[in-house]
């Protein structure tokens, strides 16, 4: 099978609002010539029964992640901080909630 | 949308049994996620048989997904109303959708959508057998969404609990598209037994012709069925075989009775002591045939996919030379 161009058609990641007021979440990803046809699919891969009200489309290559390896120096800093939570500090039952 | 247990060997079946049982530091923390039900994503390392099994099952299952439309596109241009014909198509459509939510997670484990769609067309994959049966009458379509769809929801939602994070959110996301397409098959066949007595003949025809093979879609019996242990230990398959088949038959007993036709198995009867029903002999041997190439529509179904792709050549390419003149216009006027 010869398919010369769908080897060039870059991987786009896909992120769709669903509703006025929330945030774009990640939803999956295609395959898309430009931008604007990525845009196009992503409405009819993604939002076939009104999921979004807004979709973003990101080349994948530009995604930068983080590399799970260093999953402990990124994140353990974090886990000894338990001061950060509210739950950390006790506060009378009369003064109601805070 | 529709898989058949997705155990089916294929050449990269043969390879993995090559693979030696190696214990290292990362397989044992692998093993530990999978124990305590975590998640793998993309980036985590991962034994090389557990990525070829994925690779292979979620393939097949996009595979099958992008067949499927070929049996029911049939009857696009033949339903017989305008209201049928506009939710074929959205069903249609949605298993389209189905497939490349499939192949876009088979993607995250490193094979292209290239290598995967060759190996469709070259006839290396493979996708359910059941796309292999023909279509006769307006009862099939009917019948392939309550009976062929509901046995691939009895499938698919264990599997929006499988181990691999895309492939699971995959499956969450066609599970919820689901229901509308079985629900509208049993509705379309209400419709037609409360028509003529040969409408109501076209019915039962169809749940003939299809009962059996549906049974099959969950895959050989448990006992026969090598590669569903690993599949178990590794959180890929979450319910056995004979479980899923089981448990579709014994939710479809009553829906034949409300619609009013008799499934062909005069085995079928309430087990109270099992409290189940048992049912008749499977024949595999027919199964397998399909499986092999066999069917009485395998090699239309592969010639006309491979029809739709080369005639969509030009559509490719357009669009990827539209892209390319875009970009140049775009760097000279930046220059």
């Amino acid at each position: 099978m010869n398919t010369p161009a769908l080897k060039d058609w870059p991987l786009w990641e896909v992120f769709v609002r669903s509703k006025q007021g929330l945030e774009h979440k990640h939803c999956g990803s295609l395959h898309a010539a430009d931008a604007a046809q990525a845009l196009h699919m992503a409405r009819d891969v993604y939002t076939r029964r009104q999921e979004g009200v807004s979709i973003w489309v990101v080349p994948s290559s530009q995604i930068t992640a983080s590399n799970p390896d260093d999953k402990g120096e990124l994140f353990d800093p974090a886990s000894d901080k338990i001061y950060r939570h509210p739950t950390f500090y006790e506060i009378p039952d009369e003064v109601g909630h805070m | 949308m529709y898989t058949q247990a997705m155990d089916i060997p294929d050449e990269s079946g043969k390879k993995l049994a090559a693979v030696p049982p190696a214990h290292s530091e990362q397989e044992a923390a692998f093993e530990a996620r999978i124990d305590a039900d975590g998640r793998i994503e993309p980036q985590d390392w991962m034994p090389e048989a557990y990525r070829k099994t994925l690779v292979r099952q979620i393939s097949q299952h996009a595979h099958s997904e992008i067949i499927g439309m070929l049996p029911e596109g049939n009857w696009i241009s033949r339903a017989p109303s305008l209201k049928r014909k506009a939710i074929l198509i959205a069903k249609v459509q949605d298993e389209g959708g189905h497939g490349l939510y499939l192949y876009s997670a088979a993607e995250t484990l490193g094979t292209s959508r290239d290598e995967m769609l060759e190996g469709l067309h070259s006839g290396k994959a493979k996708y359910s057998s059941i796309f292999n049966y023909p279509t006769l009458s307006w009862a099939d379509v009917g019948v392939i969404g309550w009976l062929v769809d509901g046995a691939a929801i009895m499938n698919q939602v264990p599997l929006c609990r499988c181990s691999y994070g895309p492939y699971s959110r995959a499956m969450i996301r066609v599970c919820k598209e689901e229901s509308f397409h079985q629900r509208q098959g049993y509705e379309a066949l209400l419709v037609m037994m409360k028509g003529t007595e040969e409408q109501k003949a076209m019915v039962q025809d169809a749940v003939n012709r299809w009962w059996w093979k549906c049974l099959a879609m969950f895959g050989p019996p448990d006992a026969d069925s090598p590669h569903s242990a690993q599949g178990m230990r590794w959180g890929i398959k979450r319910v056995s075989n004979d479980e899923l088949r089981q448990k579709f038959i014994d939710a479809t007993v009553v829906q034949a009775r409300v619609l009013g036709v008799t499934l062909p198995d005069p085995d079928l009867k309430w087990n109270e002591a099992r409290g189940h029903h048992d049912y008749g002999q499977i024949d595999w041997q027919e199964f397998w045939n399909t499986v092999e190439g066999n069917g009485p529509c395998n090699k239309e179904r592969l010639s006309t996919r491979v029809k739709a792709h080369e005639d969509g050549q030009w559509v490719r390419d357009a669009a990827q030379a539209y892209a390319s003149k875009q970009k140049e216009r775009a760097s000279k006027e930046a220059a």
